[in-house]
């Protein structure tokens, strides 16, 4: 395994988690690096999504899961009591599968994180809306209808609103789970791009089951299958020079 | 993070505390007017509860008596009302379910009868009187049990229409395939399908006209007799428990106490036993 | 060959039978309505021949000088079914949100199961209890409290002046609001178990807190389809009878305060119409009878109207 990172942003020590008696994390031992895109990759099933959202604690709001081991956040240990879940929650931002804009205007959106933390003049907010939405790459397409409600907009531009309104808060670390999985491939391309660049200020994970995509975007790839971690290194190695067998399977399309 | 507001989150944490302790003393609030109901209902029916309720009629105030009479003419009217007013419902839930797709009909009796369902029963008793009392110059059993059919044809509509609409239409076609004419699908399989489902909304209406007082009082009126004549008044629990909570006599009330009781544990028997048919119907799908 | 067209033939025509059968029932239910209004109308007019739009303004209910208003009783049920709303809706909306976001799982049951119990009890049960055990200890420990604290308030304390007689408009309105409160709140709690987990997940994850979350995201969310079942607890409430009647006192009088006793549409006609005499007697009942059922068809359809709203933008959305 070779992270030439000095520190690791998200570290995990022997996680293990359960859906009621179903053991669906066996034993995680992971050091996300810094400022890096990490992506998760891994048949239906395998856990990446449910190992995503172990990093921000969302399992919570679920009684039947729970988890068992260390996650230290910047060397924190999440699960410690003086650690509050919802500034946890600010700090860690996440994006899902399929655009999910709140019902309110797309300035609202963007400024809902902002304002539950932050007490920001009104033209402070302003500025820090635009800023996201120009990280996201859509201020150019919602600057003149940002009183408008966010369902109106097209599925990547949502999504591209979710990043928005993830990133506004000035999160550390940025979790999507399969931000691309519901658009289409040109929406796709954008919001790799748009990856690529939010990881000089971020620290991002990714889950996703396309393979070419983990290629394509991230600099860290983490292979599941069954709950277990089975090899986690630098993308270039892992697609041309996989240390386990069960990888390079995966990767040549022998199964999944 | 920039900018952290330790004051204003801890504004927020504090609402969040507030807002959701509010919440949990709604429940409260709720299961101790259930209780305090229920507990009055059970302790003071009880105690007036003995045989001579279900053997003697209703007395004069001042002496021994029963609900007999009452017992027995709300059982006659709820029993016609039902027999009226199932067929009336489900014909007209079929047509909404398997003919009702084109066409302004089937919307707007929907609408119509989802109106009829939540109307004050109140009224539908004044309209009753109209057409059914005033018109022959007397109180009668008949009227009492068509107003209670008019609150069953809604109630079986919905139903019937729901649990008609649920079946498959694969179903429908499989049976088509096999050359049946569409009535015969829609009596053999569809019917058959739907047909727990279709007992569970009668039970509930059933439910629902067992506890009604409003539409009796003037059409079936009152009836101090043993009487099963429907052509004149007769007497129903209900009507008889509103009588004689409502006068100064202990006695009186003391019957309404008990009346009140059975009434109650009829009601909420037909509600469990809906509920239970539904949900092992459920299962079973 | 001819036995097979001759089957067909009878299956057609049978099928054109039982099709015209249905649609004969369901169109008498169509008429009903028109049925119900049309009579009613009918058996106005001798009243409103005789006192003409002045009925729905006069406080007057004379049957020795025949001079009846509908002022009293349409004022009553206005107000016994905004009391009740204004007790229930809030109420309903904590229990909703207790079934949706706070309880544990294995207490949704029990709690929509005691739900369901409060909404089958018969009304009238609620009136005798409302009569029998709540209005005395209601005359003997509440109204004392609210005579001598709300009722020297400035401006609004005349609405809470008055004798503790435990029955009256407010305790009519209380007990309308504990019936209400069954259907309001799993009419909630329905709209709001529709809304999407991953809504939900996109506020926490950002930090809210469940009150948030609920405020932000659920409320808004479903908002035509909680406004749809306030309106429909208040059709409900508009039209109740047993529960009322025994506890609103059966006054044909006006006043301000709430603590004393008044009419609502539904108790007059329940306490009166049988032994109305005299045709313009009656049938000023019934010209109220006839208002009730139109103001309740107005506050249904209206919320029918939304339902409907609702549930076509959710086949839009999925």
């Amino acid at each position: 395994m070779s992270t030439q990172t000095l520190q690791s942003k998200i570290s995990t020590k022997n996680l293990n988690f359960y859906y009621g008696k179903f053991h669906a994390l066996k034993n995680i031992n992971i050091e996300i690096p810094a400022n890096t895109v990490t992506a998760f990759i891994g048949p239906s099933g395998c856990g990446k999504s449910t190992l995503l959202r172990t990093f921000n604690r969302m399992y919570e709001l679920y009684p039947k899961q729970r988890v068992e081991g260390e996650i230290l956040l910047d060397g924190k240990n999440i699960h410690s009591s003086d650690q509050d879940l919802n500034l946890l929650r600010a700090k860690v931002g996440m994006v899902f599968q399929k655009p999910t804009p709140f019902p309110m205007s797309i300035y609202d959106n963007v400024a809902f994180g902002v304002k539950l933390y932050e007490k920001l003049s009104k033209s402070e907010m302003n500025d820090r809306v635009e800023w996201a939405l120009q990280k996201a790459a859509i201020w150019n397409e919602v600057k003149d209808k940002l009183h408008q409600s966010g369902s109106g907009l097209s599925g990547g531009q949502q999504q591209r609103l979710c990043i928005a309104r993830g990133v506004a808060v000035k999160p550390n670390v940025l979790l999507l789970d399969e931000p691309c999985s519901a658009l289409d491939p040109i929406s796709t391309s954008r919001i790799e791009e748009l990856i690529t660049e939010l990881k000089a200020d971020y620290s991002i994970v990714m889950v996703t089951h396309n393979m070419q995509q983990a290629a394509r975007v991230s600099d860290y790839t983490a292979y599941m299958y069954l709950g277990e971690l089975i090899e986690f290194d630098d993308t270039n190695t892992i697609f041309t020079r996989p240390n386990r067998k069960e990888t390079e399977d995966y990767i040549t399309g022998k199964f999944g | 993070m920039i900018n952290f507001d330790t004051k204003r989150y801890a504004r927020r944490k504090f609402i969040n505390a507030l807002t959701l302790t509010l919440s949990v003393l709604t429940v409260a609030f709720a299961l101790m007017f259930l209780i305090w109901i229920l507990w009055t209902l059970f302790s003071q029916g009880l105690s007036h509860l003995s045989l001579g309720v279900f053997t003697k009629m209703t007395p004069p105030p001042g002496s021994d008596g029963g609900l007999l009479n009452a017992i027995v003419g709300s059982l006659y009217m709820v029993v016609f009302a039902t027999l009226i007013g199932t067929p009336v419902g489900i014909l007209a839930g079929t047509y909404l379910a398997e003919y009702g797709k084109s066409g302004w009909l089937a919307p707007t009796t929907r609408f119509v009868n989802d109106i009829l369902l939540s109307a004050p029963s109140i009224v539908i008793g004044l309209f009753v009187y109209e057409v059914a009392v005033h018109t022959v110059g007397h109180f009668s059993g008949w009227a009492g049990s068509f107003a209670l059919s008019l609150l069953v044809i809604p109630v079986v509509v919905r139903t019937t229409e729901n649990m008609m609409t649920l079946v498959p239409s694969t179903l429908r076609e499989a049976a088509s395939a096999l050359g049946a004419p569409y009535w015969k699908v829609i009596v053999n399989v569809v019917y058959k399908s739907a047909r727990t489902g279709i007992l569970t909304g009668l039970l509930l209406a059933v439910a629902r006209i067992s506890g009604e007082t409003a539409p009796l009082l003037f059409t079936a009126l009152n009836n101090q007799f043993w009487s099963t004549d429907l052509g004149k008044p007769i007497a129903s629990l209900a009507v008889v428990i509103f009588q004689f909570a409502m006068s100064p006599y202990e006695d009186w009330q003391h019957l309404a106490w008990a009346g009140a009781l059975l009434i109650t544990l009829f009601v909420l028997g037909l509600n469990i036993l809906a509920r239970t048919l539904f949900r092992q119907n459920q299962s079973q799908h | 060959m001819s036995t097979a067209s001759q089957t067909t033939n009878m299956g057609a025509k049978l099928d054109k039978l039982f099709r015209n059968t249905t649609m004969v029932f369901a169109f008498l239910v169509f008429v009903l309505l028109f049925g119900i209004i049309a009579t009613l109308f009918i058996g106005s007019l001798p009243a409103l021949k005789a006192f003409g739009p002045a009925f729905f303004t006069s406080a007057e209910w004379n049957p020795v000088t025949i001079d009846f208003g509908g002022l009293v009783p349409i004022y009553g049920t206005f107000v016994t079914a905004l009391i009740a709303m204004l007790i229930g809706v809030p109420v309903s909306f904590g229990i909703a949100i207790f079934i949706t976001e706070l309880s544990p799982n294995w207490l949704k049951r029990p709690i929509g199961v005691a739900i369901e119990l409060l909404a089958g009890i018969p009304s009238i049960i609620y009136g005798m209890w409302g009569l029998f055990v709540f209005a005395p200890l209601f005359a003997d420990h509440v109204q004392p409290w609210i005579n001598d604290n709300l009722g020297e308030l400035p401006v609004v304390g005349v609405v809470f002046q008055g004798p503790p007689m435990g029955i009256g408009m407010l305790t009519a309105g209380f007990i309308l609001a504990i019936m209400v409160i069954p259907f309001t709140a799993s009419v909630m709690r329905d709209v709001f178990e529709i809304v999407p987990n991953m809504l939900k997940e996109s506020a926490y994850g950002l930090g809210s807190t469940t009150w948030e979350v609920v405020w932000n995201v659920v409320l808004p969310y479903t908002k035509t389809g909680v406004i749809g079942g306030i309106m429909l607890g208040l059709g409900r409430a508009l039209g109740e009878t047993m529960a009322v009647t025994f506890v609103i006192g059966n006054a044909h009088e006006l006043s301000s305060s709430l603590m004393m006793p008044g009419n609502t549409i539904s108790s007059a006609l329940a306490n009166e119409f049988t032994e109305a005499v005299g045709d313009v007697y009656s049938s000023s009942l019934i010209t109220l009878g006839l208002t009730l059922f139109v103001i309740t068809f107005i506050v249904l359809s209206l919320a029918k109207l939304l339902l409907i709203r609702l549930s076509m933008r959710e086949g839009k959305q999925s």
